[in-house]
């Protein structure tokens, strides 16, 4: 499985992040959510959806092997991170976050939240194992 | 704890800079919810009578509701309240988009701007750091290139409010302008910001929100979502939003038309929901948390050039379209554009410059006094109107007091069209035939304004239909026969009190009055968010609080305020409707008089109009009861 974005079906309601930051915190913050919803305005007056595509370029870059492939989903184990932000750096899709009460980055886990959330089918969970 | 708000009030004196941060008091919550409520509350305790809505005494109250940033379908909303400079009573104007979700995450209910800096400044907020900045490279830009300035230098994370130079100008229907498009459009909000050398609020956000039961409401949440995109209208609603109702209010005859001499629009295809999303849409554009998103977002190209902008909405197509009568949605949107960018009201401008239109028409306003020649359905002459009054230069610096102030200035009869209640210019719905609409127009709150109870289904269908059910069932096909006056008022009070609800809540109405999303829903979401038990007439009870205390504001605000200020202009009750659907119609002063009998005997207010000592106390109110006597 991973996730697509639609990029032309994007209204910005930023649902998507709320549900993310839901499911992986228990918490009503978007700012601790994995993904990144951008309105490009007043021109060209259109979104874009900034997802991890498990690219793996941040478990290249952790120098403590903290970021390790489980499954389809790369994952950071807490335990391990020593919180260089490294990886932060590496995403070339700027969607690893940082935030005030982790100590930790903010990685996508590709729960599906946001694509279960989304009304408008701009973020799609898609593809089988 | 308060489950559902941030817990804060922050208040910043711009005379001093001084910043000071309270937690939002328990039975301000308890009593008045959120957002118009608190708008309400604080306006009356805080504002001495006779405040100059100009003077740094005046207040511009920010306050998001207890659900506003929560997993709830159309949380976006924010309310900005104020002594309006268009009324001299009490105003409130509210927006989508995502300011007041970050003001939360931020930390803060409510934001209460006093005082007045001494140079042009921004308010820059960042969780905890609350701080005025300078703004002098800043004022005399738009409304949208502030945005995009700030936007730039701050970055994404913030969001941010702007006026553009009709605020810094103090035009009386100046607006607070938000996520390039979105605006608290009503009651010069934006002026009273220019008043206090204010340009934009700039908010990032980063903390959560406390939730009674935050799994149960992830659930619900998310189900919410789904019964709405079940709902029949969901799928007809979007595509067009508001818009969409362009077609059906000129098929029954509601369209206001060349400054509400007529009620129907030949040409309205050519400006109708259709004509957005085929020649100007490239993006639908929502507000936070919305499944239904009401904004296109699009470009136009017209012989004045080629422009960027929101919409345009139902409001803005029926005062700059049919009102001013420009022909084609490009035009329209093109002075969408001009409005938005100079943080004008659509609705109160288009209206304003309709008036100029016909008083030019009439010989009344000359070449001399305009500057040049206009006419209806010439963008030229609109878009020059819209400049003078936003710079208040020439003709300009009249019609920048609105139509109301204008008109009694200008004298000439100019006083029977100049459409407004209380000095608040009317808006997007000709109501000689409608005659719930038009008690709901005369005794709103803030003046003639639709959104407190908008009724026009109620007079056309007779019923409670949603409005996609209305579009859905279509206009009528010929003349329409003349409407009764008896039994509006008790529809009239039961929307009164549902909408401006949800402007407590800080949600959008939309999935309620538009697509017919279930109240029992509101009532489990408040309680997951709020760990309050309410059940939804509870919450009206709230509703029904803020209305009379509203109007005890303006009572006790303006001088020989009653009866006389709810009556619509001359035209609406002496000149019947020329052509349409409604040809002939019109409402006589006897029956506007009926309507408001009725009206003021359910409501439990005097013959007048002013709420009985009797009714105050019996909404909770006994401290406004005892003013109001008192005389204070």
């Amino acid at each position: 499985m991973e996730l697509r974005a639609v990029h032309e079906r994007c209204s910005g309601c930023r649902a998507c992040e709320l549900a993310c930051a839901l499911a992986n915190f228990r918490e009503m913050n978007p700012a601790k959510s994995a993904l990144g919803i951008e309105g490009r305005f007043p021109v060209p007056g259109d979104y874009r959806i900034h997802l991890c595509d498990q690219c793996g370029a941040c478990a290249e870059a952790c120098p403590e092997d903290a970021i390790a492939l489980h499954g389809e989903a790369y994952l950071i184990d807490h335990d391990l991170c020593i919180g260089c932000l490294l990886c932060v750096d590496a995403c070339p899709h700027g969607v690893l976050y940082v935030h005030a009460s982790t100590e930790t980055p903010i990685k996508c886990t590709l729960c599906g939240a946001c694509a279960e959330i989304c009304p408008r089918g701009a973020i799609l969970m898609e593809g089988g194992a | 704890m308060l489950f559902g708000y941030a817990g804060h009030t922050v208040e910043i004196n711009l005379t001093t800079g001084q910043v000071t941060k309270t937690p939002l008091p328990e039975d301000l919550a308890r009593d008045y919810i959120g957002g118009r409520g608190f708008v309400a509350r604080l306006l009356w305790e805080r504002i001495s009578r006779g405040t100059d809505p100009f003077g740094p005494q005046n207040l511009l109250i920010t306050a998001t509701g207890p659900m506003s940033g929560h997993l709830v379908p159309a949380s976006g909303k924010t309310h900005f309240g104020t002594k309006s400079p268009a009324t001299g009573g009490y105003a409130d104007s509210n927006m989508g988009g995502h300011f007041g979700p970050a003001l939360k995450y931020a930390g803060y209910d409510v934001l209460i701007l006093s005082g007045r800096a001494s140079r042009p400044c921004y308010l820059f907020i960042e969780d905890e750091t609350v701080e005025l900045r300078p703004a002098e490279g800043l004022w005399g830009q738009g409304a949208i290139t502030t945005e995009e300035e700030l936007r730039k230098e701050l970055g994404d994370e913030f969001k941010i409010v702007t006026i553009g130079p009709a605020g810094e100008n103090r035009v009386r229907f100046a607006c607070i302008s938000h996520d390039f498009g979105r605006q608290a459009g009503r009651t010069g909000v934006g002026a009273v910001l220019g008043s206090k050398n204010l340009k934009a609020i700039a908010v990032k956000g980063t903390g959560g929100l406390p939730v009674f039961d935050v799994d149960g409401l992830f659930g619900k949440g998310r189900e919410a979502y789904e019964k709405v995109k079940a709902k029949p209208g969901f799928a007809g609603w979007t595509p067009e939003g508001t818009a969409g109702i362009t077609d059906w209010v000129n098929e029954v005859g509601a369209f206001p038309t060349r400054n509400f001499q007529t009620s129907f629009f030949p040409g309205y295809k050519n400006i109708n929901g259709r004509a957005v999303v085929d020649r100007l849409k490239i993006t639908d554009k929502g507000c936070f948390c919305c499944p239904t998103p009401c904004g296109k977002y699009g470009k136009a190209k017209t012989t004045l050039g080629e422009v960027y902008v929101e919409g345009p909405e139902y409001e803005s197509i029926a005062m700059l379209g049919g009102d001013c009568t420009l022909g084609s949605i490009e035009e329209v949107a093109y002075a969408n554009y001009v409005c938005d960018e100079l943080g004008l009201d659509t609705i109160s401008a288009g209206g304003v410059a309709a008036w100029a239109m016909e008083c030019f028409e009439q010989g009344i306003l000359t070449e001399e006094q305009v500057g040049r020649k206009i006419r209806f359905g010439d963008l030229e002459s609109v878009v020059y109107l819209l400049e003078k009054m936003a710079a208040r230069e020439g003709i300009g610096d009249l019609l920048a007091e609105g139509v109301m102030r204008a008109s009694k200035e200008l004298g000439q009869g100019s006083e029977d069209f100049a459409i407004h209640v209380k000095g608040l210019e009317w808006t997007g719905y000709e109501s000689r035939n409608a005659p719930g609409m038009m008690l709901a127009y005369m005794t709103a709150d803030i003046g003639a304004h639709h959104n407190r109870a908008w009724a026009l289904g109620h007079d056309v269908a007779g019923s409670a239909a949603s409005v996609h059910d209305l579009i859905s069932a279509g206009g009528s096909k010929g003349k329409l026969a003349k409407a009764s006056v008896s039994g509006k008022a008790d529809r009239v009070i039961e929307l009164q009190h549902i909408r401006p609800l949800f402007d407590c809540l800080g949600i959008c109405r939309l999935q309620y009055m538009e697509l017919g999303f279930e109240v029992e829903n509101y009532e489990e979401l408040f309680f997951l968010v709020t760990g309050r038990k309410m059940s939804w007439p509870e919450l009206l009870q709230v509703s029904e609080r803020v209305w009379h205390l509203t109007r005890s504001f303006s009572v006790r605000e303006i001088e020989g305020f009653g009866r006389r200020s709810d009556y619509p202009p001359p035209r609406f009750f002496k000149e019947p409707v020329p052509d349409g659907p409604n040809k002939g119609h019109f409402l006589s002063k006897d029956e506007l008089n009926t309507l408001l009998d009725e009206y003021y005997a359910a409501r439990g207010w005097d013959e007048n109009g002013i709420p009985t000592d009797l009714t105050l106390r019996r909404v909770g109110l006994a401290d406004v009861a005892d003013a109001l006597s008192a005389g204070k």
